[in-house]
């Protein structure tokens, strides 16, 4: 469904808003006063102001200028975030665990794992694809999946996490470069190729991938951010 | 459409990282109150910085088409594999509709996003005011469909640990994979320095 349109009716209007955020300085951790809930968004992609709207369920508000997405109601609460990435771990552990598939030729059976590929790139004089392929598969998701669980187990509460700044921020700039659903479209291309000249015997592990990419397709449309609206500062 | 006020105009800053919109202080190192990640009204020399980027990764397109990213040994046979090569295997000798996923990933789209980019930066530089929806649409298609693109390099790290056969069979990665690896990284870098803000920054809009 799209509904839009917070459209500003003036300047006069903004002058409140903007006196309700706090005054831009460097900020000293901790010693933050009070921050009032932010009243605006602005479109990350065409720089358009808006005044913000409760958003009822299914609706989600586009930008008028450039059609950008500025929010969504979100009908998952904190728990169930946290309870699907508990499940994305388990998925994630079984998935890199158990052999994703299985070549046979002539009797010999060759299975590998996540890790038997990047290892073996990196032997294969191929250690930029390995590092790549590390990174993307397995650090930055794993990465992520922590710093959002340890985010969540204390946003339950409305509270923030020791570290919250930090962890929030680097959620952001890890996020484009996970990449484990590609990996398991790889995963089939390279089974079906593999497939013209040998037996393969599909194994758990990209069954559990399979399950860890809807469960990214799920969190695709989940905007971590709105944690930062979502919780506030308290003195531990 | 000019009548919706913009952040610049009315001194705001909205931060990236944590979408908090703040009071624009005109001051070089200004740091956002609740995130402290750095706010700037535009990306820093985000022209300068793409195009470079979106140059380097067509350095390294070339060589990712041109050398053989595969080769398969069967049996004392050898059988060196480019990208397009690949797809046309795939093609006559397996699915064709996986052909043509991994002919859009591994070639139309990095292409597209060659085409795009550079679209948006020329037509951004000279503050047109031509298309911007459709402008910025292309942009957001191209950030998300970029990092698609790994797909054929994953593949060949799959095949690569798999087909260890000896004699009989095998397969080694050959140094297009690597370029192509690095050709995805370099045009994703180059999308997310694109400041998609700039395509709305044309001559009506001016400062």
């Amino acid at each position: 469904m799209r509904i839009v349109n917070t459209v500003p009716n003036g300047l006069s209007a903004f002058a409140i808003d903007i006196c309700e955020n706090p005054p831009m300085t460097t900020p000293v951790p901790g010693s933050q006063p009070d921050i009032a809930p932010p009243r605006l968004w602005v479109c990350e992609h065409c720089d358009t102001v808006y005044h913000r709207r409760e958003l009822a369920c299914g609706e989600v508000a586009r930008c008028v200028r450039c059609d950008a997405i500025l929010a969504r109601y979100h009908s998952m609460g904190v728990r169930g975030m946290l309870a699907l990435v508990i499940t994305a771990m388990i998925a994630f552990t079984q998935a890199n665990i158990w052999p994703i598939v299985t070549l046979g030729l002539n009797g010999q059976l060759i299975s590998t794992t996540l890790w038997g590929c990047i290892v073996m790139m990196w032997k294969d004089h191929s250690q930029v694809v390995s590092v790549i392929a590390a990174c993307t598969l397995f650090f930055f998701p794993i990465g992520k999946m922590l710093l959002l669980g340890w985010v969540l187990l204390f946003a339950r509460t409305g509270r923030r996490a020791p570290g919250f700044r930090l962890a929030m921020v680097t959620l952001y700039h890890i996020g484009p470069w996970t990449m484990s659903e590609v990996f398991v479209l790889g995963a089939l291309v390279a089974i079906v190729k593999a497939h013209m000249y040998f037996d393969v015997i599909p194994n758990v592990g990209v069954f559990a991938y399979g399950v860890l990419m809807m469960i990214i397709t799920a969190f695709a449309s989940i905007d971590v951010r709105r944690l930062w609206d979502l919780t506030e500062e308290r003195p531990a | 459409m000019s009548r919706l006020p913009r952040a610049r105009e009315l001194g705001l800053i909205g931060c990236h990282v944590c979408g908090l919109v703040c009071r624009d202080i005109s001051e070089p190192d200004a740091a956002c109150p609740r995130c402290g990640s750095a706010l700037h009204r535009r990306k820093a020399a985000s022209y300068t910085r793409t195009w470079a980027l979106l140059i380097a990764a067509f350095f390294f397109y070339i060589p990712a088409n041109v050398l053989p990213i595969m080769r398969t040994v069967s049996v004392g046979d050898v059988d060196d594999n480019t990208i397009l090569s690949g797809v046309i295997e795939l093609w006559v000798k397996g699915s064709p509709d996986l052909a043509v996923i991994v002919f859009t990933a591994s070639i139309v789209v990095p292409v597209l996003k060659f085409f795009a980019l550079g679209l948006l930066l020329i037509s951004s530089q000279r503050r047109s005011g031509w298309a911007q929806r459709q402008r910025a649409k292309l942009y957001r298609l191209v950030e998300f469909i970029g990092y698609w693109s790994m797909l054929d390099v994953f593949v060949v790290a799959l095949l690569t640990a798999l087909v260890q056969f000896g004699f009989f069979s095998q397969v080694e990665p050959l140094p297009g994979v690597v370029f192509f690896g690095l050709t995805v990284v370099i045009t994703m870098v180059a999308s997310m320095t694109f400041d998609p803000r700039l395509i709305w920054d044309s001559r009506d809009f001016d400062d």
